[in-house]
């Protein structure tokens, strides 16, 4: 049995503990705005916080999750309102979309977590976040705009 | 009237319902139903159930005024959700914020034409949709004056309302739409469209996507995001190798596994495989981790069938010798090549070579069907709905009308959902499961390893040059595997619709031209790519001008300039093109001049002739697809025999601009999937095995190799809307390789002929 809290909501989980997080949040919990991409970490489609920090859900088992708080894009902000989803908006930043839920999610922790952000960081933060539509540039110029509206 | 029939060998001629049988002698034959054979039609009069412009088909408006606006082209990231209803939203006078867009379900006999390919949605769709809006609006106007009593001509319809001057009485729209819905639609040359001046959402830079809210928020659902009561999730070991087989299996591993439900096995495929499933081996499980870890304590003896020794490092000698041979297939020849390049002053050839590649959409291919009742109902990210709904009623031996296709949002598409065999495969496995939910993923492994890729190709070309360093002679001689060979048994030659990709009607102005397409094989699946063949005719054709313009002492954008000549409309029939897109060459001719001005401009954003640090350099190229313009020039330093790109300048001519701001995120996008295909990007085959299997060895760009800045220029030749429009979804992809790899050669003198890059020029 694994306790843990997935967007404020504790969840008690005794399945397989080598189920990745990705399938436990998609297939059992429904929370299905984080992706599968690669299953490899190589694509960054299913980055969530875990404790506060940007996490490839597809290679966490939930096993070594015992006691964490999870938070999804799902749970990111109350109404869709956090800084990092307003810039997203604004700047039209999506194509198909599909990579923007774990794009969001790896911005918001750098976001969150500095005080000033260089495309420098931007572009490190960032790496291991896929967008095979090429909204690199837009996103680039978003994660700006949100770090001066925080 | 010309003789040359028009061949429908389009991707649309294929999509439409012909059977692999009958593809082949698809061409050139007189269309059912269609008016007369010595009436060619063309753009979306020729394609597959037409078009409708009907308000009630895709209009619907509440009583509280919700405008509900049905798209039934699929949203990959093109925007055309967001552009379809910016165009009914106009002309029917709507409030932009109270305009929400459905989904329609794959069912073209109501809606007309959804294969969404061939950037063709708002080109085929624009005045459609615009008289849908239109109509609606008339009938609200009858609606009201009806209500009133008053003569229509004294009502006016905006802004969600009809207002009556004179006696200062309005209505909402959602007050009038129970009786205007009533009302005949107003047919033909009744209905007028509203001048573009009066255009409030058409062309504006202003709209938000109408999916932005789920999309940032993850409430967006795509194919993989289904969900269903009692729904199980499945997974498919497939054959290796193309056309293989399992010959046995032990699934007793498999099955021991708590939460895996049933193995079962799927037929293996006939060639033409066309959308047919590849075969294999499915397990289903109660979720997906389940599914993968059952499939992976399967144990498969697979038979590799005709495929086995497919080895892409081998097939391009092959393609190579081909290449190289005279006498191939001659496709275009215009005066006479061999002569002139007899007297040429000087003389060049090159090789070249386009390797395949994988669309590799972030959202692998996935869909869920289940069946109940005698009824399939599948929700799939697919861009081709009819020809889903049809070959799964035929693989599930139901009739069309009792198989349902709900589109869910695409994660990414780039040709690869054009094809059904995925959703196929989840009817296999819902039926085997007596009609529960089944959802199939494909695994990135599972995309990469078993795709529809894109071509390979060796592209030999010969010139020969004047005493003044201009072109009097050109050779272009095209060997690749066809898209025809998932179609019909072994077609060795290209089909019209890939040699009209760029190749035979490329706009320079050379007097001796002859193209000739010699034979090639395919032992993969072949399928489109984002703008398809003119990735590798765009890459050759672009880089040996560059070649020319370096043999002839002379600046490349210059050269390039005097290379299209000055500015005249050729017609592609005369350059050997009987596709043209599948457009009205009348309509559509290919105009130099805007070939022109879009170099320019892209040479004009990247500040063209300025000096360049050492180990930096600029590069330029343009390309005519998809019956819009693109040129890009691209900036590139290279260090250590590493590429990065930090600018790059992409101007399109597109015709008339529905969504600019849409038009300018397909050029960001097509600028970085090109560094991809420059820098990254290739599928090997080894023992007819494809070599790469995920993101970690299939190569695409990253953050850190995004530009710093990519320009877009909106060229337009005219302004206002009566110019037909082009294509914005795949042509900007193809001028942005030989872009970058000419800059190469101005920052280090190495010509690259091989892609992708990667490492030729580390020491």
């Amino acid at each position: 049995m694994v306790n843990i809290v997935v967007n404020g909501t504790e969840r008690q989980f005794d399945g397989d503990e080598e189920t990745p997080l990705l399938w436990y949040l998609r297939d059992e919990l429904g929370l299905t705005g984080t992706k599968y991409g690669c299953g490899i970490a190589a694509c960054g489609v299913c980055t969530v916080h875990v404790d506060g920090f940007p996490t490839f859900a597809c290679v966490t088992p939930v096993g070594t999750l015992e006691g964490a708080e999870v938070t999804t894009i799902e749970g990111l902000s109350e109404n869709g309102d956090h800084p990092v989803q307003v810039a997203w908006r604004d700047l039209n930043v999506a194509q198909c979309g599909y990579c923007q839920a774990g794009q969001i999610m790896q911005a918001a922790a750098l976001v969150d977590g500095s005080e000033t952000v260089s495309d420098e960081d931007i572009d490190y933060a960032m790496s291991g976040n896929l967008c095979r539509c090429g909204t690199y540039t837009r996103i680039r110029a978003a994660i700006r705009q949100a770090a001066e509206a925080k | 009237m010309r003789d040359t029939p028009i061949l429908n060998v389009s991707r649309r001629g294929v999509l439409g319902g012909l059977g692999a049988a009958t593809f082949v002698l698809a061409v050139g034959l007189p269309r059912p139903g269609r008016a007369q054979e010595d009436e060619p039609e063309f753009g979306r009069d020729a394609m597959p159930n037409g078009w409708s412009d009907d308000p009630k088909v895709f209009i619907a408006i509440d009583a509280d005024g919700t405008v509900t606006i049905t798209c039934h082209r699929s949203e990959m990231g093109q925007g055309v959700r967001t552009s379809i209803a910016m165009v009914v939203a106009d002309e029917l006078g709507a409030d932009w914020d109270r305009v929400r867009v459905d989904q329609a379900p794959g069912e073209e006999e109501t809606y007309g034409n959804q294969d969404t390919d061939g950037s063709r949605s708002l080109r085929h769709f624009f005045v459609p949709m615009r008289r849908a809006g239109a109509a609606a609006r008339a009938m609200l106007a009858q609606a009201a004056a009806d209500e009133w009593g008053v003569d229509v001509s004294e009502v006016t319809a905006g802004n969600h309302e009809v207002t009556h001057a004179a006696s200062g009485r309005a209505l909402g729209y959602g007050e009038l739409a129970a009786a205007a819905m009533e009302l005949d639609v107003p047919a033909g040359d009744a209905l007028v469209l509203m001048d573009p001046s009066e255009f409030r959402y058409i062309g504006s830079s202003e709209i938000g996507l109408v999916d932005n809210m789920d999309i940032t928020t993850g409430q967006a659902t795509y194919g993989i995001d289904v969900r269903r009561d009692g729904m199980l999730y499945a997974v498919i070991a497939r054959p290796p190798v193309y056309g293989g087989r399992a010959a046995r299996y032990d699934d007793s591993a498999a099955l021991a596994i708590d939460g895996v439900e049933k193995v079962v096995a799927i037929d293996p495929v006939d060639f033409p495989t066309e959308f047919a499933p590849l075969g294999g081996v499915a397990v289903i499980a109660r979720n997906t981790y389940l599914a993968i870890k059952g499939r992976d304590a399967l144990e498969i003896e697979w038979e590799d069938g005709p495929n086995a020794t497919y080895d892409s490092a081998a097939y391009r000698k092959t393609l190579s010798e081909a290449a190289n041979a005279p006498g191939g297939t001659v496709i275009r020849d215009e005066g006479d090549v061999d002569a002139a390049l007899e007297g040429a002053a000087q003389t060049l050839e090159a090789e070249y070579y386009i390797p395949h590649l994988a669309q590799a959409p972030m959202e692998p291919p996935a869909a869920l069907v289940e069946i109940r009742d005698g009824r399939a109902e599948a929700w799939a990210c697919t861009q081709a709905p009819q020809v889903t709904r049809l070959r799964l009623a035929e693989r599930l031996g139901l009739e069309k009308e009792d198989v349902t296709v709900n589109v869910t949002l695409l994660g990414g598409g780039f040709g690869r959902k054009s094809k059904p065999d995925f959703v196929l495969e989840a009817g296999i496995l819902s039926q085997a499961m007596d009609g529960a939910p089944v959802k199939l993923t494909w695994t990135r492994e599972d995309d990469i390893n078993h795709g529809y890729y894109h071509t390979v190709s060796v592209e030999k070309m010969q010139a020969g040059l004047g005493e003044d360093g201009a072109p009097v002679a050109w050779l272009h001689r095209t060997a690749a595997p066809t898209i025809g060979s998932i179609f019909a048994p072994d077609p060795m030659q290209k089909l019209p619709f890939e040699l009209g990709m760029g190749l035979l009607n490329m706009p320079l102005a050379i007097e001796n031209v002859r193209a000739e397409n010699p034979e090639a094989a395919a032992h993969v699946r072949i399928g489109w790519y984002r703008s398809v063949s003119n990735i590798p005719h765009a890459f050759a054709i672009q880089s040996f001008v560059a070649e020319l313009a370096e043999a002839a002492g002379r600046d490349p954008k210059d050269y390039l300039l005097d290379v299209i000549g000055p500015a005249q409309m050729v017609d592609p029939r005369d350059q050997g093109d009987v596709w043209n897109y599948g457009e009205n060459p009348d309509v559509y001719p290919i105009d130099t001049g805007r070939m022109a001005a879009v170099v320019e401009a892209a040479a004009q954003g990247i500040e063209w002739g300025r000096e360049m640090p050492q180990n930096s350099g600029l590069g330029i190229a343009g390309h005519y697809s998809f019956v819009s313009y693109v040129a890009v020039a691209a900036e590139v330093t290279v260090e250590d025999g590493f590429v990065s790109v930090p600018r790059v300048s992409i101007a399109i001519d597109c015709g008339p601009q529905v969504n600019p701001d849409r038009i300018r995120s397909q050029m960001e996008g097509a600028v970085l999937m090109g560094i991809g295909q420059a820098l990254m990007s290739e599928v090997t085959f080894a023992k007819g095995r494809a070599e790469q299997d995920n993101y970690d060895t299939y190569l695409v760009p990253r953050m850190e190799d995004a530009p710093k800045r990519i320009d877009v220029h909106l060229v337009t030749s005219h302004s206002g809307y009566d110019q037909p429009l082009g294509g914005v979804g795949e042509p900007g992809l193809p001028p942005v390789v030989p872009a970058i790899t000419n800059a190469v050669f101005a920052a280090t003198g190495k010509r690259i002929r091989t892609l992708p890059i990667g490492d030729q020029l580390r020491s």
